[in-house]
């Protein structure tokens, strides 16, 4: 059986390579949006494994509901994106404020 | 032996195309790379015998999201070149802050295993039950016990899908649609005449 600092080590290394996407796709939203996803399937791996490796199903749970935010704000974001592109031809957000109002 | 090796092959596949996505020139090709990231992890779930969750991944993640994903990309006619400007710029110290943050992790991973730690033992009521399957043991939670909670899941699902119809929705002009108000309202006697017409003059409408 392998043991569960593999997993956390899998884990953290997908949760760095999320922010750094983040910090390298500073312009680009979309890339953004899916360092974000990257992010939130780290922490399910972490919290997957610990609920096996403790034998208790909470964290297995949990991971569904990390599962179900995650899912609801790709659409959200993904539709303040498209609303964002239409008023704009461009989804550059290195000038974001200016979507106030 | 096995078991090992199938681990060692998931965690690689997924943190390269985990790399890959956050890499890629063409954002059509994050995605993908993506949807690999997830199938890969979804099998390291298999692995530690949460089946469920790793079902669910591949159907919530690769079947619903990356999708939407692809949609967007394809959708919006976007110049990705002027979009990675910063790219290269921004690498260095990137990279520095990602090291020094996977380092970090590292470092708490390593005090964890030498024993320097006292993560707590589960207080065993979420235990799984012996000779159930994970999905029933899961079922039987979610039904149970976190039935409020999964309500509320369902509640953010709903507000997620008004929201971003709401969001997107531009009503057209340029379509004729269907006044059922009207329609409704409309009665026999109003929209009948009954007519007498002379002979040979014809009925005016």
């Amino acid at each position: 059986m392998i043991g569960i600092e593999h997993y956390v080590v899998v884990s953290s290394i997908l949760f760095v390579l999320g922010v750094l996407g983040i910090f390298l796709n500073r312009k680009n939203i979309i890339i953004i949006l899916m360092a974000i996803e990257l992010i939130l399937l780290a922490v399910n791996i972490n919290l997957v494994a610990f609920s096996a490796f403790l034998q208790d199903l909470t964290g297995q749970i949990f991971a569904m509901f990390v599962l179900t935010v995650a899912a609801g704000e790709a659409a959200i974001g993904l539709a303040i994106l498209v609303i964002y592109f239409r008023g704009r031809g461009t989804i550059a957000v290195d000038d974001v404020n200016r979507m106030r109002g | 032996m096995i078991q090992t090796f199938a681990f060692y092959l998931f965690a690689v596949f997924t943190i390269a195309s985990g790399a890959i996505t956050i890499m890629a020139r063409n954002p059509v090709h994050s995605v993908l790379w993506l949807i690999l990231a997830f199938f890969n992890a979804a099998g390291l779930m298999v692995l530690v015998g949460a089946e469920f969750i790793a079902m669910l991944l591949v159907i919530v993640y690769v079947g619903a999201v990356a999708v939407l994903f692809l949609f967007v990309v394809m959708m919006l006619d976007i110049d990705f070149a002027e979009l990675r400007a910063g790219f290269i710029k921004n690498f260095p110290l990137g990279m520095a802050l990602a090291l020094v943050l996977l380092a970090e992790l590292v470092l708490g991973i390593g005090a964890y295993r030498a024993g320097a730690l006292e993560l707590g033992v589960p207080d065993g009521t979420a235990m799984a039950p012996v000779g159930e399957s994970n999905i029933e043991a899961i079922g039987a939670l979610m039904y149970g016990r976190y039935l409020f909670l999964f309500e509320a899941a369902g509640i953010i699902l709903l507000v997620a899908m008004v929201g971003a119809i709401v969001l997107t929705h531009r009503p057209r002009t340029d379509v004729r649609g269907q006044n059922i108000a009207k329609q409704i309202a409309r009665r026999p006697d109003e929209a009948t005449v009954n007519v007498k017409p002379e002979i040979g003059k014809g009925v005016s409408l």
